[in-house]
């Protein structure tokens, strides 16, 4: 290989409690299109944020055309040729779409000190062009859909293209995840097109899409690139095993520990609906089931689950828990009742950061741990330290900040939360998103204690193939009506395209 | 169904936009049915001129508010450059008299102390609104003290013809230096990449920086411009009352503040634009003086003012996405 565009030696990087990135090295040659694959946790993110100069590496270098370069803001990667499409968006929805594509490097429209707006508009329209994107470029991208939003953050990378002289490396952070197979085939003949002038670096999920466009593939695991193979030469299943380092069976959803749902019905709903998010949504949930709700964001099933815990209202229609009619004007009501909620967003709205393991653990039961008006630390910490032990929470004391722990560890301390309060029905949404593979495979073995136990448990899956695997049954949602319920048995597990056709 | 939410949304978000205005015609029109020497030319001169130094203020504090931050230095900032630029044109305090440079002067030290202010609070980390209060009052400490807590004539004529008094066209220089400063400020926002920053910063500050903006330095000199902005209001106002004196500003702030929020610039940032802030001015200044004509006590219009500071932060707050109000 003659010298690389872009090449890192011997990176790693640290955050507190995490070794994100252990001696990595890369490199991406002139006009290649390099994959970059792992679980959710492996570093792949890291390792573009400090190519990207949002992170600084705590040793190791980076160089470009085989020079040693700091990379130490995003603007100098810029500058120095790298562009990055982000994960979680970057688009600013206040600002207009070519206000987006030019942010930060508005100079070369500025003609004493003032910028100029037709320039600026005809420069951002040349660039929605390369993306076949027709939209207005002063429209606010408040306005626009979500997966046009993604088009315009991947023009504004692609824009590098003819802003810099020389060759380009453009880093696409799971570009795909939200569009279509239209967009995505478009997205890669642009790729494709644009070879010839800059190197790519492709983060996605997709297996697929990553053996198809990419020349070679890094897999990475806990922070090391594990291998480097070419892609012709490698399979979607090849790829798989590298990337949870095992081999994949049926074992890993804990199958065999399925039970056979109790004919026991704990929650009934019949009739459910709100306005703009779901309608007539009627089901059983019985006892020590999993039943699944399939859908793509949009499909209602956020809201439903939101709903069922009492955070939203449903607008007409009937919940019964356990035979008994309820309304749950707020969460407290829905966790009185016996219903719990673990919610996607788990830093944000599961645990109180700051608060220790223990006060977390028992924030949603805390009147059983108050006697004449105070808290009774001794009872909290033994109960904390039972849960602790019964669910394997790497923690060094019940006393440590929560905030502290693991992706994995902090999921599992919201799960003893629920299970002190001695919930019968638990909505897990998304359980095990961004945290590391052994985690994951730990809380697919508490959803099965639980349901041994006879908890009923609804849940919104990360991936389908979690969906499939740890449900009895599967509901799926289409714009808020349930389009199809499937039966998901041990060994007889629906395949995803069974579910797929219902949910788009 | 989707599309139907959307469609909703956008709707809701032009009303939301245009709410502003339709609620300065609406009071227009209500009191000038009660009282309709509302619509007199002599009024608007006296609406118009009661409205130049909060329009001048309140371009400053779009920006801060725009950018997701606050600022509640403005009383002693402008206190403090009117004491300055009273003493520094012809008046019974101290020999210096350099006439007009006083106006620059004045600007420049606002300029500084919302550098200072910028830094305070960038620097030390120190939330917005803690740094501004902090310097706010330090302003008007020194102020008194400079003072030994009399006032200051000023005998300069000519400064306070040319920043008040005199007029153009029947309208006031006040008035017009006030449509200059909007103007300037309008510019700012629109067509230089200040301006630009601001709106991204206060939208998503990690974005922001994502994208190669220098979040500090921006935040700095966004403090600064304000400043500026504070400091010709210093001059304006000493040349309005002919004096100088440590609570030349009294109720500014507040003013200020009401203005934005009801013109429809979010607290939270990256939503507004000053042209909400004159539309928001306006609304203050017609309500306080239908509320004159209609003869309501001064300490009801006072009352009134918070009650509609409240609605307006209500009505412009999309609650159903809010979970957690701090």
């Amino acid at each position: 290989m003659s010298v690389p565009v872009l090449e890192i030696r011997g990176v790693s990087k640290s955050f507190p409690g995490v070794k994100a990135l252990d001696d990595v090295s890369f490199a991406i040659a002139r006009g290649e299109v390099v994959g970059l694959i792992g679980e959710n946790g492996a570093g792949k993110s890291t390792l573009l944020k400090i190519l990207n100069g949002v992170y600084q590496p705590d040793s190791g270098e980076i160089l470009v055309d085989g020079r040693s370069v700091s990379v130490a803001s995003p603007r100098q990667a810029f500058d120095s040729g790298i562009a990055m499409v982000f994960q979680e968006q970057s688009i600013l929805p206040t600002l207009t779409v070519a206000e987006n594509i030019f942010l930060g490097r508005e100079e070369e429209f500025i003609r004493f000190g003032l910028i100029s707006r037709s320039r600026m508009h005809a420069a951002a329209a040349e660039e929605l062009r390369k993306v076949h994107l027709d939209i207005d470029p002063g429209m606010r991208c408040a306005d626009l859909a979500f997966a046009a939003r993604q088009m315009v953050e991947i023009a504004k990378a692609l824009s590098l293209n003819s802003r810099i002289k020389g060759h380009v490396t453009i880093l696409l952070d799971e570009p795909t995840s939200v569009l279509e197979q239209k967009e995505v085939d478009l997205l890669f003949r642009i790729i494709r097109d644009l070879r010839d002038r800059a190197s790519f670096v492709f983060i996605s999920h997709r297996l697929e899409e990553v053996l198809d466009i990419s020349d070679r593939v890094y897999v990475m695991r806990d922070g090391k690139v594990v291998k480097e193979l070419s892609a012709r030469s490698a399979s979607v299943k090849d790829l798989h095993q590298l990337m949870v380092g095992r081999q994949l069976h049926h074992e890993y959803y804990r199958e065999a520990r399925q039970v056979p749902p109790s004919p026991a019905v704990v929650l009934a709903a019949e009739g459910l609906s709100r306005h703009g998010a779901f309608h007539d949504v009627s089901f059983d949930l019985h006892e020590g089931e999993v039943l699944g709700i399939a859908g793509v964001v949009g499909s209602g099933r956020e809201d439903l689950a939101r709903c069922l815990a009492g955070h939203r209202r449903p607008d007409s229609g009937t919940l019964h828990i356990a035979g008994a009619a309820v309304r749950f004007a707020a969460p407290h009501e829905a966790a009185g009742a016996g219903v719990g909620l673990v919610p996607a967003e788990r830093k944000v709205e599961g645990l109180v950061a700051p608060f220790s393991v223990a006060e977390n653990m028992t924030l949603a039961a805390l009147p059983r741990f108050v006697s004449h008006g105070a808290i009774r630390f001794a009872a909290e910490l033994g109960v904390a330290r039972d849960w602790i032990e019964r669910l394997k929470i790497k923690t060094p004391s019940p006393d440590t900040m929560v905030g502290s722990l693991s992706g994995g560890n902090q999921q599992k301390v919201v799960l003893a939360k629920w299970r002190i309060a001695g919930v019968r029905v638990l909505i897990l949404d998304h359980p095990t998103r961004g945290i590391d593979v052994g985690a994951k495979e730990d809380v697919y073995d508490l959803i099965r204690d639980m349901t041994a136990e006879g908890l009923a448990v609804i849940l919104l899956g990360d991936t389908l193939e979690e969906v499939i695997g740890l449900s009895s049954r599967i509901l799926v949602m289409r714009d808020g009506a349930i389009t199809a319920r499937l039966d998901a048995p041990p060994g007889g597990k629906p395949r995803q395209v069974d579910i797929l056709r219902h949910m788009v | 169904m989707a599309a139907i939410a959307v469609e909703r949304g956008q709707m809701l978000g032009h009303w939301r936009r245009w709410a502003p205005v339709a609620v300065l015609l609406g009071l227009c029109l209500v009191v000038g049915l009660i009282n309709p020497s509302f619509f007199s030319f002599g009024n608007a001169v006296r609406m118009l001129n009661t409205a130049a130094i909060p329009l001048v203020v309140c371009m400053g504090a779009t920006f801060v508010i725009l950018m997701g931050s606050i600022d509640l230095s403005v009383e002693g900032t402008i206190a403090l450059c009117a004491v300055a630029a009273s003493m520094l044109v012809t008046n019974d305090l101290t020999g210096v008299t350099i006439g007009l440079w006083s106006v620059p002067a004045a600007i420049l030290l606002g300029g500084a102390l919302g550098l200072l202010n910028g830094l305070v609070h960038v620097k030390l980390r120190i939330p917005s609104f803690m740094a501004t209060l902090g310097i706010g009052f330090a302003g008007i400490g020194i102020a008194t003290a400079i003072l030994g807590g009399v006032m200051v004539r000023i005998a300069d004529t000519d400064f306070r013809n040319w920043l008040s008094l005199g007029r153009l066209f029947g309208i006031p220089a006040a008035v017009w230096i006030a449509g200059i400063a909007v103007l300037a400020a309008w510019v700012i926002q629109e067509r230089t990449r200040i301006g630009r920053w601001i709106y991204a910063i206060g939208t998503d500050e990690q974005t922001a920086r994502n994208s190669g903006i220098p979040v500090e330095r921006t935040r700095i000199l966004i403090f600064g411009v304000a400043g500026l902005f504070y400091g010709l209001a210093g001059a304006l106002s000493a040349a309005q009352i002919g004096r100088g004196h440590a609570l030349i500003a009294q109720d500014r702030l507040f003013t200020a503040i009401t203005a934005v929020v009801v013109g429809g610039t979010a607290l939270s940032g990256g939503v507004g634009s000053v042209l909400n802030s004159v539309i928001g001015v306006f609304i203050v200044i017609v309500l306080a003086n239908g509320m004159v004509l209609m003869g309501i006590e001064p300490y009801v219009q006072k009352g009134v003012q918070g009650i509609l500071i409240i609605a307006a932060v209500a009505l412009a707050l999309d609650r159903s996405r809010l979970d957690v109000v701090k």
